[in-house]
């Protein structure tokens, strides 16, 4: 993507004689990035402070226990108090309070059992394929970077933007769980039909 | 009143009288849950820079433009705002890339514009797919990864639609 980028750009600035422009994007872009990450810097720690309480207090496990039994629909066929299923009912309710850092180990973990509870042996189980597809979906509540970067770039209500957002959100994962459960009952749990 | 506006009060009040009520030692684990995230955004950092000197390299050069401007009357038909293309194309793939466009956006466009809101709308609302594909799959050594990409990509694709609607339907 660097190479293609930077060859590119050149060839579209020669074309266009906008060398000085392109030569003044270059340099100013690092700094640029160092003040996006400083923008974004308090936000993200207080953030990680406060889902961190979340977290010490149980109120992710609690809303974990809240989405069981839909977790249990979507997973067919799994062991409910096996490994698997609790690392995916933290994985989510994590995903959910916009824990990412939190999420990813116990998403790999869920995966993990989850291919040893199937015997997977290297080809993805339906029930992987519907971890995977929860984890690519936008599953956050409150999404805390969007409306910080709104604020600073002078948006007068940074989150009126969120009823779109949660919609918006629940309908893509509504797309990708259907289609997935579709799927997955068509070619098989462990590809056996295929 | 807007309703919005409560949300995130509502959220820290409920998590700290939560915590106390269970006895957590609140400004301990505040200040490790902060410490841990700082961490992770210089973490990012290199890779913010790398990313966004790329952004800017192919916006400057007109590259962007030349690409939105041979897809825009077709998303324009569809009722999406062409300068949100950058971002649909990028989200799927990388997080602190998208990241970079989305600021681009809302830089150029006011944050409370129309572009300016879809284009929060697709941040909030849909993730990196190929990334986590990679690393979850990467972990449990799956090969074959059967109809993961469509399922994920059909979810992504759907997202990118509906945060132009929704913007429409909530926000006019």
């Amino acid at each position: 993507m660097l190479l293609i980028s930077a060859v590119l750009s050149l060839a579209f600035a020669v074309f266009k004689g906008e060398g000085e422009e392109l030569t003044a994007a270059i340099l100013s872009a690092s700094e640029n990035a160092v003040t996006l990450t400083f923008t974004l810097l308090g936000a993200m720690a207080f953030w990680g402070g406060v889902m961190r309480v979340a977290e010490k207090s149980g109120l992710i496990k609690k809303i974990g226990k809240l989405f069981r039994p839909l977790l249990k629909k979507l997973f067919k066929g799994i062991d409910e108090n096996g490994e698997a299923f609790s690392a995916i009912v933290m994985n989510i309710s994590a995903n959910l309070m916009g824990l990412g850092n939190a999420a990813t180990p116990l998403g790999i973990k869920a995966m993990k059992a989850l291919s040893a509870e199937e015997n997977a042996r290297g080809t993805a189980t339906g029930n992987m394929i519907m971890l995977v597809v929860l984890n690519t979906a936008s599953l956050q509540l409150l999404p805390t970077t969007v409306a910080t970067l709104r604020l600073s770039y002078g948006s007068k209500a940074p989150l009126d933007v969120l009823p779109s957002i949660l919609f918006s959100a629940a309908c893509a994962l509504a797309a990708g769980v259907t289609l997935t459960l579709i799927l997955n009952s068509l070619r098989g749990r462990k590809g056996e039909k295929e | 009143m807007k309703l919005t506006a409560y949300i995130i009060p509502v959220v820290v009040a409920a998590v700290f009288v939560y915590g106390c009520y269970k006895k957590v030692d609140i400004f301990e684990e505040f200040l490790a849950g902060a410490a841990e995230n700082i961490k992770v955004s210089f973490d990012i950092l290199p890779a913010l820079i790398i990313l966004m000197t790329c952004i800017a390299m192919l916006n400057t050069s007109g590259a962007v433009a030349f690409m939105t401007n041979v897809f825009a009357p077709a998303v324009k038909a569809l009722g999406f705002p062409p300068q949100c293309l950058p971002l649909t194309l990028l989200r799927p793939l990388s997080g602190s890339g998208a990241l970079a466009v989305y600021e681009d956006i809302i830089a150029n466009y006011h944050p409370d514009s129309f572009a300016g809101r879809v284009a929060s709308v697709i941040m909030g609302s849909t993730e990196t797919t190929f990334y986590t594909v990679a690393v979850y799959y990467g972990a449990a050594k799956v090969k074959n990864i059967r109809h993961t990409l469509i399922c994920a990509v059909a979810a992504d694709i759907t997202g990118f639609v509906v945060s132009c609607t929704a913007v429409r339907l909530f926000m006019s």
